[in-house]
């Protein structure tokens, strides 16, 4: 059994990922979007980085890969699915997940440690934390500002599908908090199935102890252990 | 079969915050020129042979539904002529 890290041209974090997911015990490997799924599938990344060069608007263009209808297909049959910051881009453009991320408030991209709040604990990406508790993991992306319609976004809310939201250090959700825009503070969502989520900030760059100062988004990776 | 040039315009919906456009607008405001407002859009000319216009506009509405605009943020409008 394996967690496939699909690799689009101009992915960048998926060694990454992969490097996170083994580090916790977890059987990852790259695979490339032409190859397909692998048979023994046990879970799926949709890494970060700037595939085909954010053409047209980030993530457009491998949403759109062929690969993305069976990912979809394998989100639908209860494999966990994981998208992380230009894979949250891809998961969105693809349909995996409501709304839109776009650009900036600040036109800028934005490299930097954010704090998390924890919305829902229940959930196989937020087991190991608490309601409420407050994470801090990167954020590195130009185009994250989450953007949904005003009834898809109580949908989403009155649903529950809020995974985490941009908050300060003692877990308030303020517009000084809020790195870009998004609507409702939202850096990450789940899918219709609670085994699919897309976030903007990083956890596999806040999960190896010799890394990064962080190792608060080892949890969320814990999905897959 | 025809030749025609089907133009596909997207743009932000209404309320969607554009940043680029509001910073393009602060710059044409710092080499001193008045305006009001600006908003931006993505403009496509596409080349396509069809049976007449109505085709024509028919599937380079469905490239903007496939792929050109994103429903969530933006809206888009088509206009056909012969080549």
């Amino acid at each position: 059994m394996t967690v496939a890290v699909v690799q689009f041209g101009g992915s960048n974090c998926d060694r990454d990922a992969v490097r996170a997911l083994s580090y916790l015990g977890v059987d990852a490997e790259r695979i490339w979007h032409e190859d397909g799924l692998p048979a023994d599938l046990d879970g799926i990344v949709l890494p970060g980085g700037f595939s085909y060069g954010d053409y047209l608007r980030a993530g457009a263009m491998a949403a759109r890969a062929p690969i993305m209808a069976a990912v979809r297909e394998a989100a639908e049959e209860g494999v966990p699915v994981l998208g992380v910051c230009n894979g949250a881009q891809i998961g969105s453009e693809s349909g995996l997940t409501p709304g839109a991320f776009t650009t900036n408030a600040s036109a800028r991209f934005q490299c930097e440690p954010v704090h998390l709040r924890v919305e829902r604990a229940d959930t196989p990406w937020t087991r190991a934390y608490g309601d409420g508790e407050v994470i801090e993991v990167p954020i590195a992306h130009g185009e994250g500002r989450f953007e949904i319609d005003d009834d898809a976004y109580d949908d989403l809310v009155a649903d529950d599908r809020v995974l985490f939201r941009y908050c300060d250090a003692d877990g308030a959700i303020t517009d000084d908090a809020n790195p870009n825009g998004s609507t409702g503070n939202v850096a990450g969502i789940l899918g219709e199935r609670e085994t699919v989520a897309v976030l903007m900030p990083h956890p596999e760059r806040a999960t190896l102890p010799d890394v990064a100062g962080s190792t608060d988004g080892e949890g969320v990776l814990r999905a897959f252990v | 079969m025809t030749g025609y040039t089907a133009t596909v315009t997207v743009r932000l919906k209404r309320g969607v915050l554009d940043p680029e456009a509001e910073t393009t607008r602060r710059a044409l405001e710092r080499l001193g020129f008045e305006l009001s407002g600006l908003r931006s859009a993505d403009r496509f000319d596409i080349d396509l042979e069809a049976e007449d216009a109505d085709e024509a506009e028919e599937r380079a509405g469905e490239m903007a539904e496939r792929l050109l605009a994103n429903p969530t943020i933006h809206d888009y409008e088509v206009a056909v002529a012969e080549k």
